[in-house]
């Protein structure tokens, strides 16, 4: 059932994946990364990080991807013309891509081979547990961050703004 | 086998990352090319959640979320950049923009 559930959604999220890429309309490519975001939300459920799932599907697929396709259409951005690639990245690009997988993936094979995941396995991902990690041992990073931020919104509005005459 | 080797979710992470990589490389529109640094991003949360589960431990779902919230800002200000851009020049074909190579 574990697996059945994990390759489900991993086809899911690496079909989409591959047509992010490969769609030549921006429109295509972000409807097909929320694909990708909901199958991670839910491959992130399985492996007991409920708070996560629901802050991505919230976040990401709900706030970042809106903002994305409003620009999208702001911009009135239409299929994109193919032109002047790099020689360099045509000829060595996907095989090198293909090696960056293929050591990865030999690493990672051998560094938990006995490992396996039970889903329902670990539940300290609630947002009780979150939450108490977030206000006390990782208190400076979430201060940090709020600051953060609020330097992202002041500058994205500075730089996003009609220009004063 | 009615469990999943961790290593499986780690492998679909790499996918993940390496088809960002590929679309950061290969396409030319500068809000797909932005959307690839995005795909990247979610591989690598997977792996962070991959391991808190590995160790059971909380603190991988905290830089998951980290991340998350990084990213979100990186968004807001990369698609102000990307307005003003097209403002400039009106394009947004990363090739035309290139005022800074030669």
């Amino acid at each position: 059932m574990d697996v059945i559930l994990f390759l489900v959604f991993a086809i899911i999220a690496v079909v989409c994946a591959i047509n992010v890429v490969v769609q030549t309309h921006p429109i295509s490519s972000a409807v097909s990364l929320i694909g990708v975001m909901g199958s991670l939300a839910i491959l992130y459920l399985l492996l007991g990080a409920e708070f996560i799932a629901a802050a991505q599907v919230i976040v990401y697929a709900g706030a970042v991807m809106v903002l994305f396709v409003f620009v999208i259409m702001l911009l009135n951005a239409g299929t994109e013309t193919r032109k002047g690639r790099s020689l360099m990245v045509q000829v060595l690009g996907v095989p090198l891509l293909i090696t960056l997988l293929g050591l990865v993936a030999f690493f990672v094979q051998r560094l938990y081979p006995q490992a396996t995941v039970h889903f329902g396995g670990f539940r300290g991902g609630t947002a009780e547990a979150i939450g108490r990690a977030l206000f006390t041992t990782f208190l400076l990073p979430f201060e940090i961050t709020s600051i953060l931020i609020l330097i992202a919104i002041v500058g994205a509005i500075v730089l996003a703004r009609k220009e004063l005459e | 086998m009615a469990e999943v080797p961790v290593s499986w979710f780690l492998t679909l992470s790499a996918i993940l990352f390496v088809l960002g990589v590929c679309g950061f490389l290969f396409r030319r529109n500068i809000i797909t090319v932005f959307m690839s640094i995005e795909l990247m991003l979610n591989a690598v949360n997977l792996t962070f959640i991959t391991f808190a589960y590995q160790f059971k431990q909380v603190n991988g779902h905290l830089y998951a979320f980290f991340v998350m919230v990084v990213a979100a800002a990186e968004a807001a200000v990369g698609l102000a950049i990307i307005l003003t851009v097209f403002k400039n020049r009106a394009t947004l074909n990363i090739d035309e923009v290139n005022s800074m190579k030669n």
